[in-house]
């Protein structure tokens, strides 16, 4: 435990010692406040329901710029041999690296808190929604880190690590987006694993046990084969 | 404990199709510094990687400080200090930072941290970049802070790979100072593909050519027993070509092979002559020098050194020694 905590933190401050972060933490800002205050005012509803809608759509593009470098960059510099070879446990690096991104990614969701804030000086804010979009924000933004993890583990090259994530995250996100043109059986398989799917109910303000095993699932998953791939070194 | 420290055991390394290390066999005692010898893609760095733990062998195995490779890579790691090649090391991290993060990875708490930290900064002499960025730092001094990690635990066996590549000469004496003085109470292997290198830091040293360990001795050892002795003689050129003073030593006894040009300066003449056995030829060339009425400016006796053997095992099959 103390050496996955230990890479995480590591993880954690060296993006504050580079541009990603905070290019990331302002694209995802300045994005949020146009899309959300453009049509704010047209609803005229204290309800931050918008915002969650625009923040899962965001973080979709924005989460794998943080996660492409985890391992790929690690791997290029060659400081994973220095890694890998202290008296830790591929496991323990593929969780810590997790943990460190999931920091960051925590940092930027409670930066943005200040947009229910003001709405609720606006109207008559209901929290409860808030409370589980932000569980609905956690949730699918650890499993489209965790796939960002494990594209950043197949490569040495942030660009293709970066693209590959990108690719599967958005593929998730637009599964349940054509449904109607689609035969009702396989639509309801694509809906059932769309990423966007599962969020919009929790950003409605349910939280149901079958979204939160989902994603928690497609995080273990792709944590698994990201171990996998790191662990597969040795025998090459 | 035993007094081995490193026992490998036919190590093999394939990858695809290439062999990059091939029946690799052999022991490091206890406080011995060890030189890996070899041109590049020898298999030195396969060698290290695969002692710790960082890739497996195909077949083969290895302890070290007693840990087997497989069975406990945890505690062969624990075991090691490491510096891979390039030192690659977290270039955007203050050197503290670094240090610090090196000391919890390793296991070591509190007051403990402060005082090993301490200890390593004054061993690599790091005190006046202590609070700077590892990227600004110089390729010396990174190569510093590479083996003040590597020392952080204290631990056995150091593994270091190529620590003074790409150094300026003198950064080179400093690290190679360093290394020694680590070497004292420690069981050192090191990669090099400078001759020069092991000859100063090393007590044994392993040839490694195309995946094989072709040499293991000590760098004397080795010079001595490939080493006939050479004799170079520097004459006043007056007029005479190379091949006329080359004339005048054919009639030494027991010589094998003679060879003359001219000097540097264009008023010398330079002869080697190498013997048949190990016999001593200065006092034949002065007398046969004489005879001919040439004026003999200079005479010494070379070794073969280890830069011969080392280009005679590595290319080619490998045959002669060992």
């Amino acid at each position: 435990m103390r050496h996955v905590v230990t890479i995480g933190a590591r993880q954690f401050r060296s993006y504050f010692n580079g541009p990603v972060a905070y290019i990331v933490i302002c694209i995802v800002m300045l994005t949020l406040g146009f899309f959300f205050w453009k049509t704010f005012f047209l609803f005229g509803r204290a309800s931050a329901r918008e915002m969650f809608r625009w923040l899962g759509l965001i973080l979709v593009f924005a989460l794998p710029a943080l996660t492409m470098g985890l391992l790929a960059e690690e791997k290029r510099t060659g400081t994973i041999e220095l890694l890998i070879t202290m008296p830790v446990t591929e496991a323990q690096v593929i969780v810590g690296k997790f943990l460190g991104v999931f920091g960051l990614y925590a940092v930027l969701l409670a930066m943005t808190i200040f947009y229910p804030i003001s709405v609720s000086t606006l109207g008559d804010l209901d929290w409860g929604p808030v409370l589980s979009g932000y569980v609905g924000l956690l949730l699918q933004g650890s499993a489209i880190l965790a796939i960002g993890l494990m594209a950043s583990s197949w490569t040495n090259n942030q660009l293709i690590a970066l693209f590959v994530a990108l690719t599967l995250s958005v593929f998730f996100w637009v599964l349940d987006k054509f449904l109607p043109l689609l035969p009702t059986n396989a639509a309801s398989v694509l809906e059932w694993l769309s990423f966007d799917y599962h969020f919009q109910s929790m950003a409605r303000g349910v939280i149901d046990l079958r979204d939160v095993l989902f994603f928690v699932s497609v995080t273990v998953f792709a944590l698994a084969l990201a171990f996998r791939a790191l662990e597969s070194r040795r025998w090459s | 404990m035993s007094d081995v420290m490193i026992e490998a055991q036919g190590l093999t390394k394939h990858y695809g199709s290439v062999t990059a290390l091939e029946n690799a066999t052999f022991e490091v005692k206890r406080g011995e510094v060890v030189g890996f010898l070899g041109p590049n893609g020898a298999g030195k760095t396969t060698t290290m990687k695969i002692l710790t733990c960082f890739i497996a062998p195909s077949s083969g195995s290895a302890r070290v400080s007693g840990a087997d490779i497989f069975d406990d890579p945890i505690a062969v790691r624990q075991a090691i200090g490491y510096l891979p090649e390039n030192t690659p090391l977290y270039t955007e991290m203050l050197v503290l930072e670094y240090l610090e993060y090196v000391a919890r990875m390793r296991g070591l708490r509190g007051a403990q941290t402060n005082s090993r930290i301490r200890t390593v900064v004054e061993e690599a002499a790091l005190g006046d970049v202590i609070g700077k960025s590892i990227g600004e730092l110089s390729k010396g001094f990174r190569q510093r802070v590479g083996l003040a990690q590597a020392l952080i635990h204290e631990p056995p066996v150091l593994i270091l790979d190529e620590p003074m590549s790409g150094l300026d000469p003198n950064q080179a004496v400093e690290i190679r100072e360093l290394i020694r003085e680590i070497g004292r109470e420690r069981t050192i292997i090191l990669s090099t593909h400078n001759l020069a290198e092991v000859q100063v830091t090393c007590g044994r040293v392993l040839i490694i050519s195309q995946g094989r360990i072709v040499a293991d001795d000590t760098p004397e050892e080795l010079a001595a027993r490939a080493g006939k002795p050479r004799f170079i003689a520097t004459l006043q050129k007056n007029g005479h070509s190379p091949a006329q003073v080359r004339d005048a030593f054919s009639s030494i006894e027991s010589v094998q092979s003679i060879d003359g040009h001219v000097g540097p300066t264009a008023k010398e003449i330079v002869i080697e002559l190498i013997p048949k056995g190990n016999q001593d030829l200065r006092a034949a060339i002065f007398r046969a020098a004489v005879a001919a009425d040439l004026v003999l400016l200079g005479l010494e006796q070379r070794g073969e050194n280890l830069e011969d053997i080392f280009r005679q095992l590595t290319t080619g099959n490998g045959e002669g020694v060992s």
